[in-house]
This record gives C-alpha cells, structure tokens and sequence, in this order.
C-alpha cells in the first residue's frame, strides 16, 4: 500500500481512475488491536485467503498473557502477523511493512516495529482523547508529527461499519465488532484476494445467529467497497504465486499439526492414543484439538494438575496405550519426577513442551527456547531421555509421530520440544498421505515363558524391555521407582548393578541414534562459517544462510531436529568449518552442549525477547564471523 | 486401530491365598500391622472370581506403599503421593483391570492429598486403601498430617501444633461414593469391607487403622485390642441400629435432632430411638459419624457410606462409543481439515 497515497486531508476528487495493480514479491503485514478486537480471527481469516491465492506465507499470533485487559490499554494489545511471498517463505518476517492498528495503544506498542516507510492503517475513530489516556500517550499521534515517517492512511472504521449495518437495529458495541470484517474487506482489495472463503466461512460459523452473519457479510463487503472507490487507496498489490510443490494444501499451526500427528500415530501403531495433561498456555490447544477426536477413539483426560497428567499417562502406558502428556516450560518442571519414574520403569511416554519464555510464570503468551536443559537434564539421578524438536509448524506432525515411535520402541520417556512460535505459528501444509506412513511394529511378547520371563531382560539390539502387560496371564510381575536388578527387575541396591543399570538407561538412549536420520548441510560441506540451529529457529537461519550464500559468503547450516541422542554424523560436520555459529532462543544451552561435546569453539547469537530471531539478525552476525570481526 | 483382549479361561481355576504371595521377602518391621492387611488382602482377592492377571496393585511411597511387591499380581510401585493418578490413568485405559491403590497417612493425605481428593469426586473406579498410623514410619518417626495434636515425635518435641486431617472426612467431603473404616487387627471385620471395597463400582475408600510398632505403638489401643475393641469400637451395619459394648449396652442416638449422644441400656431393651445407620444416606449424614470419635465416643468402623454413581472411566467411555459413527474416524479427511486447496503442478 505504499508511496502513493494521499494525505487523509486532502480531498478526493470527483474523477475515479481506474486503480493500478503493481506488482510486489512479498510483504509483510501485522494486525494490531485490543484482545477483543478480533485481531487473530482477522489475521486467520486473511492467512486463509493469502494460502488459498497461491503465496507461499508463514504467521506469527503476539497474544497478550491477559484474556481481557482493559481496553484501550497497553497490556491489551494483540497482534498477528503474517508474510506472504511469490518465493519461499520461512519466517513471518522480520519487520512488517502494514500496520493495521484497531486503536492507540495498537499503534503505541508496534509503530517501532514497522519499517520505515511503512504504512499505517487507523481506525481513526478510536483516536480519542479517552483512548490516548488509556494508552498512556499525551499527544494525538496522528496530528504530532510522530508518524512523520510512515505513510498513514485515516479510515473511520466505526463509523463507516455503522453506516453499512444502520437498519440492522443493532446495538453501538455489537456494530463496533464487525468492525475488524471491515478492516479485513479492505485488505482483500488492497491484496486481491476474493471474498469467498471469509464469506462461506461467516455464514458457517455464525449459522446460529442469522443478523451476525448478515452483519459480518455487509460490514466485509463496505470494507472491500470502500478501499475501492475511495482516493485513499490507489493501488492493489499484486503477488503472484510462490512455486510451490504440487499437492493439496492447508494451512496449519504447529498445535493442530501436534494433535494430527498424534492421532496418525494411534494408527500408525495400533495403539489407543491417551492423552492426559493441565491446562497450560501454550499447549492447551493441543488437548482442545484431541478433545474433539472421540469418533477416533482418543480418550483425553483434563488432569488435577500437572503431576496428574503425567502420572495418568504413565499409568495408561502401563496398560499398553499410547500415551502422552503436554505441557509448557513451568509444567515440565512439575512433571520431572514421574518422567524419572517412566525412565526407570522404562516404559513408553511422550511429553509435549511448548516451551515459552521463563523462569517462573515468566512470559506465558511469548516464545522461547530455554527448556533444552531442563528437558535434558532437569531431573535427579542420571535420567536420560529422548529430545525430539520440530523445525517448522507442520513438521510438528512428523516429528510428533517419530518422538511417539523412538518412545514406544526404546521403552522410553521422550520429550518434544515444540514453542510458542511453532505452536500458534501457522503455514501452507502439505497433506501427508497418510497410507504412506510407515506402520510401527511394537510387540507385547514376553519373549520366554512364564517360568523364564525377566520383566528387564533385553533386547539385544535396541536394548528395550518387554513391554508385558497386566491382563497378561501368567506374567505377573512388579515394577516401580526403585533401582532394579539387571534382568529380575526386582530392587536391589547393589552398588556394581547401580552403575551397570545407569550405564544401560544411557545406553539404550544412545542406540536410538540408529533410528535418527544423518544431518543434510545447506550449503558447502566445508568452509568458514557453520550455523547450527535447532527447533523454531529454522525458518529464520535458512533464509539467512541463503541469503548470504546468494551473496557469496562461505557459509552452510545444520539443523538439529534430535538433541537426545544427537546425530551421529554431527562431530565430524562441525569440524569441517573455520567457526561454528549457534543462535538460540535461549542463552546459550545448545552451545553449552555442542562446546562440551565436541570441543568446537562455538560462537552463540543469543535471544530472549519472547520474539523469534529476525533474519537480520543471523546474517549480521553471519557477517560479523566471515569478516572477522569476531 | 486394534483392541487388544486378554483372553480369560473358560473356567478359571479357583485361586487361594497362596497364588497371591510373591516371591519377594516381606520387609516390614516385626509386628507391623501391615501384615494382617496384607493377609487379609491375600485372602479376600481369591474369593472374588476374578483372575489374578486382571489385578493391578499400585502404591506411591512409604511403609504401606511397598504392598504391591508382595503381591502375586501386576503392580506399580510409583512415587510419592501420585498413586492415584497411576491407577486413574490405567484405568481409564484399562476398564477391564482390578486396580487398588495403597496409600498411607503421609503419602494420601500430605504430599498427595490433591489426587486423592479428585480421584474420589471422579469417581473412577478404583479401590484405595489408606494406611492410618498417625506417624511417617519410613523416614523414621516425624509427625503425620494425621497425627493429634501435642504428639511428640522426632520433628515436634515440643509436641506438634498442626491441627489433624481426618482421612473420612476428607473423603465425604469429596462426595466420594464408598467409605469405610476397619482395624488391622480386627481381621474378619477387615477382610468384609475388603469385600465391600472390592465390590463397589466407583472409588472405593479404606482408612484402615494401622499400629506402627515402632514410631506410634498404641495409637489405636482401644480399639486394636481384643480385650477393649467391643467397647470402644462401634460397628456400623446397615438398616441396624448403633449399638456397641461388649454387653450391647450402649448406642448412639439424636439429642434435640442434630447431636449425637451416647445413651446405655439394657441389653435385652434398647430404646425405640437409637440411630438407625444408612449407608445410602447423604454425605452429611456419614460426616455426622465421622465426628464420633474418643475419648468421648466410639470409634465407629465398617461402611459409612455407599452409594452408586457413574464413575468417570465409564462416562469416558460411553462418550466414545456414542460418537463412533461409520466414517467419523476417517484420518486422511481429518487430516485434510476444513479449508484447504490444491496447487497444480
């Protein structure tokens, strides 16, 4: 929307010209408004009609950690944003070129975001003197000068909504939230995109409520109206279509993309899903998703807290379910003693952390990476387990049903580090065929007769127990927390068998490194600079690493997707580069591992800001290696 | 997706005490009463009908909680406090097991006290039994949350000042659908509610009095001893009026319709007014006999409360059943999700 607009006080002339289409590759918009300003269905909506239009695109949802703060203030302040692109798109951008802001205090807390140049959308109705009060701002922004650099473009929103709905006899709060509907019409124009999805999509989700849906639709419909036959908007943008792999589409989050996985996973092994967990954010969505999925047989249970979701999917695994638990940062750390429990007992669970920024309660709503340590180590006693992290949102569904493989194959607890960003994240989702996933062949077979059965003996190979079930007659046995005997499993304190049996749980977590696919290098196999990167990060590192290479920099990157155990051909990548680059949503764990590890001087590039790491931010620092100034 | 089924012989052959002893060596202290809970349980299970494999015992951490190693049965040996959790999940996985959890003062009503209140309002069903000693025994002699008031023990010499939680009590107050009293010692009083426990569908709740010979001997005297046990001890029996004392000469009835009193008789005449006891009453009425309690009362022992309701593991199911419709499990269309598009090649 960009350079040629009018000043919102200049006068439209009589004339209308036909609008340009100009052609752009990507853009990057965020939506900007109270919590209960349907911001986030706006951005879904729009997310919708940008896949459905043939862009590649990739969304960021900014909640605020509060479901209702007061309106108008600061704290209240939701976001999503989403970039689109006729290339391959990897992140949801670093800095947004549209500012769509429903209020003040939106405009207040991302116009520092916005690029220089960017162009601001108000709902110039809500620019007034009560609103500037709750937003803590003393000058009227738009008549100050502030917003000298951006483009700004005033449309009253309210008031046009209320005009298009005037006969409907609806009330002025009611009017007010269709609002965003007006917004989202005109941005379908400014974007090309059709009106059809949001359309169907309104008259199916308010099928209840005949004059909502009436209202949603004429509200869509004036926005659309409005951008195009006002001066205001000059231009519509044009992307094209990103070459993108032939297929059917849908778009996902990492959450709905969890919960699918989950789910193939109950096919795919023949085993019931049972997924018992507390309500955390960002997780929640996960268990909301399965909630839904009796007809497929999922049973879900809403725990007491976080020890309960655990402890029940524990008890259910023992039975012979598939069964998993989820959590975020806080409630991992309450599950780490039974997790050490499923450990000993060396049976199958995985445990969902969508990690978010902490310690303590610390940011609930926003991303992070700071669980790679907890996960690994937070627990007592040596307590290996698997670490499995998705890269992108739809990888989640893959990756998810490879933790619950590794899982109910090595008799072992796995935790799947997904985050914030992955989890309410979304992108264009291939559809998996779903005949083609490869079935798990998991045994209950005692493997001796009942006379011989050895409740810990192993097999050979992936050193996993039998995983015997009561019901099972004739091999009844006891097993618990306490140290077991090689092979009886019965307790014994023995200090030899100790150690034999800490060395065997590690073990049989190194082993799974035959089931784990080799590292594939972006880039060179040799040269100055390698990034290493794990979990959400990927989008961003990608396309940094590209770009630099596109530039003529010696750079290549790995992405890790298994921390426990890690990838065999791991070491000897890293020693093929002159320096190794870690960045991390964290303060440095991964390097702290890769360092101890391999003896690599790694360099870290560190973010704690509960946002994901801008591209530009890796390549600087990319630069920073090759030219030597680090 | 494939449901596993355990088949169970066409004619199970009948079991006995011994088929229920495992190999382990019992390691509790001598004269533990741990033991006679255990005999009893031994003894009651063959007399269930149900096959041995189908037996789940699960404890968390203490004395007690060692249990399951001494049964010849599938057990878990989990940790501390989240017995109940353990046994709500198998169970809801697995409808078709028996599951018992065991539990004590410590583990049930301190450091676990949060599950054991939901499992009981769940209703899941499972049985709990909950060993009452009044003391921490295998951390060696602390005070209990169950302990009294002034005990003196090796982290309250100056006497404990907690104020005591009364399992019973806790266990109505979670509307719990069956709960009952017995004494190690009291064998055959013990083995019947077993039975009850066993039997009743829903969460079954056992305080059992248990004497630590070491840490708390004698908590429970009056009513552990043969010699004083009919005095002190008020057996409660459904539809029957109270009535307790080696001569039957005493029972329990309403003053002014709210307070329970203790009036003495003649054996052979108890008055028209005793209270009559019912299981099937509300919660507030089995609460009323928690009260009940020495020096100025009987101990009241047997069911104080038993009634039916739906337990969670069925109400889990049926939901999946009545939303079982022929292709409603569909993956690739799940999969595929409302909004979705095709890219051309």
């Amino acid at each position: 929307m960009p350079a040629k607009t009018k000043g919102p006080d200049e006068k439209e002339t009589d004339v209308k010209k036909e609008k340009e289409v100009e052609e752009i590759e990507a853009v990057t918009i965020r939506f900007a408004g109270d919590s209960g300003d349907g911001v986030q269905l706006t951005g879904g909506q729009f997310t919708t009609a940008t896949a459905m239009a043939g862009n590649d695109l990739s969304t960021l949802p900014d909640f605020p950690a509060e479901i209702r703060a007061p309106v108008g203030t600061l704290p209240g302040v939701s976001g999503f944003q989403i970039h689109f692109s006729s290339r391959d798109v990897l992140t949801p951008g670093d800095e947004p070129e549209v500012l769509v802001a429903f209020n003040p205090a939106a405009l207040k807390a991302n116009i520092k975001d916005l690029v220089k140049g960017g162009t601001v959308i108000v709902n110039v109705d809500s620019f007034t003197a009560q609103n500037f009060k709750k937003a803590g701002i003393a000058e009227n922004p738009l008549k100050d000068g502030s917003l000298d650099a951006y483009k700004v473009i005033q449309v009253p929103m309210t008031m046009l909504t209320g005009k298009a709905l005037e006969d409907l006899g609806m009330s002025a709060t009611q009017v007010s939230r269709c609002k965003n509907f007006f917004a989202l019409g005109i941005m379908y124009w400014a974007y090309g995109r059709t009106l059809d999805a949001t359309l169907g999509w309104i008259k199916n989700k308010f099928k209840k409520v005949p004059m909502i849906v009436e209202a949603n639709t004429r509200a869509l419909h004036a926005g659309h109206a409005f951008a195009e036959t006002t001066e205001v908007f000059q231009h519509t943008y044009h992307v094209k279509k990103a070459p993108i792999a032939p297929g059917k589409y849908r778009n996902i989050t990492g959450n709905e993309a969890t919960a699918l996985g989950l789910v193939a996973a109950q096919q795919l092994s023949g085993h019931q899903l049972f997924y018992s967990t507390y309500p955390i954010t960002p997780a929640s969505d996960v268990l909301h998703a399965l909630a839904k999925l009796k007809s497929f047989g999922v049973k879900t249970v809403q725990a007491e807290d976080e020890l309960a979701g655990v402890g029940m999917a524990i008890g259910a695994s023992f039975g012979g379910l598939l069964a998993v638990t989820g959590t975020s940062g806080p409630g991992l750390a309450l599950k780490a003693e039974a997790i050490g429990l499923a450990v000993m007992t060396e049976l199958p669970l995985v445990i969902i952390n969508v990690q978010r920024g902490g310690p303590s309660t610390g940011l609930p709503t926003k991303t992070e990476q700071s669980d790679l340590l907890q996960a690994l180590y937070g627990r007592n006693g040596e307590c290996p387990v698997g670490v499995v992290a998705p890269a992108t949102p739809g990888e989640c569904f893959t990756a998810i049903i490879k933790a619950c493989r590794l899982a109910m194959k090595y008799r072992t607890p796995v935790i799947f580090l997904s985050d914030g960003y992955l989890g309410n994240g979304s992108e264009p989702w291939r559809l998996p065929d779903v005949d083609m996933l490869p079935k798990f062949d998991i045994s209950h077979e005692p493997g001796a007769s009942p006379d011989e059965f050895q409740p810990y003996k192993r097999d050979p190979v992936t050193l996993a127990r039998p995983w015997v079930l009561p019901g099972t007659p004739g091999y009844e046995h006891r097993i618990g927390g306490l140290e077991k005997q090689e092979n009886t499993g019965n307790v014994n304190y023995e200090p030899d068998n100790h150690e034999k049996m800490c060395r065997i749980r590690a073990e049989k977590i190194e082993r799974m490194t035959a089931d784990i696919p080799k590292l594939s290098i972006l880039g060179e196999p040799k040269g100055k600079v390698l990034v290493v990167g794990w979990g959400s990060t990927y989008g961003a590192i990608t396309t940094a690493v590209k770009q630099a290479q596109e530039e003529g920099q010696s750079v290549s990157a790995i992405h890790l997707r298994y921390i426990s155990p890690m990838p065999s051909d791991l070491g000897d990548i890293l020693k093929n580069y002159e320096r190794v680059l870690i960045p991390e949503m964290n303060l440095g764990q991964l390097s702290l591992l890769i360092r101890a590890r391999y003896l690599v001087d790694a360099v870290g590039l560190h973010k704690v800001k509960g946002q994901p790491f801008k591209v530009s931010e890796i390549r600087e620092k990319i630069t920073a290696l090759i030219v030597g100034k680090e | 997706m494939t449901d596993r089924t355990f088949p169970t012989p066409n004619t199970p052959p009948a079991l006995k005490r011994k088929d229920f002893v495992s190999d382990q060596m019992v390691r509790w202290c001598p004269g533990c009463g741990d033991f006679a809970i255990l005999a009893q349980v031994q003894k009651t299970l063959p007399t269930l009908g149900i096959p041995k494999e189908k037996i789940v015992f699960i404890s968390g951490i203490g004395c007690s909680s060692r249990f399951p190693y001494y049964m010849d049965t599938y057990g878990f040996h989990t940790i501390h406090g989240r017995a109940p959790t353990f046994a709500t999940g198998l169970k809801c996985a697995r409808p078709d097991l028996q599951v018992w959890v065991v539990t004590g003062d410590g583990d049930g009503l301190s450091i676990g006290g949060n599950h054991l209140m939901h499992a009981l309002r769940r209703n899941i069903d499972i049985n709990i039994l909950l060993f009452n000693n009044r003391i921490y025994g295998l951390t060696k002699g602390q005070y209990s949350p169950t302990s009294h008031r002034g005990k003196v023990s090796k982290s309250s010499p100056a006497g404990s000042i907690d104020r005591p939680i009364f399992p019973l009590r806790t266990a109505l107050a979670a509307e719990a659908t069956f709960v009952a009293r017995a004494v190690d010692s009291d064998v055959v009083h013990l083995a019947s509610i077993l039975e009850r426990a066993a039997k009743h569908k829903g969460t079954s709740f056992v305080e059992i009095y248990q004497n630590c010979i070491v840490f708390n001997d004698g908590v429970f005297e009056d009513v552990e001893s043969r010699a004083t046990r009919d005095d002190f001890a008020l057996k409660l029996e459904h539809g029957k009026p109270m009535i307790y004392g080696k001569d039957r000469d005493r029972g329990i009835r309403m003053k002014d319709g709210i307070t329970p009193e203790i009036v003495t008789f003649k054996p052979e005449n108890p008055p028209k007014d005793l209270l009559v006891h019912n299981e099937n009453a509300g919660a507030e009425f089995a609460y009323m006999l928690t009260h009940l309690e020495p020096p100025e009362f009987p101990t009241p022992v047997g069911v104080f409360r038993s009634v039916e309701e739906a337990t969670y593991n069925d109400l889990l199911d049926a939901q999946i059943e009545s939303a079982k419709k022929p292709g409603a499990n569909d993956l690739s269309k799940l999969i595929a999700g409302a909004e979705n598009w095709e890219v051309a090649k």
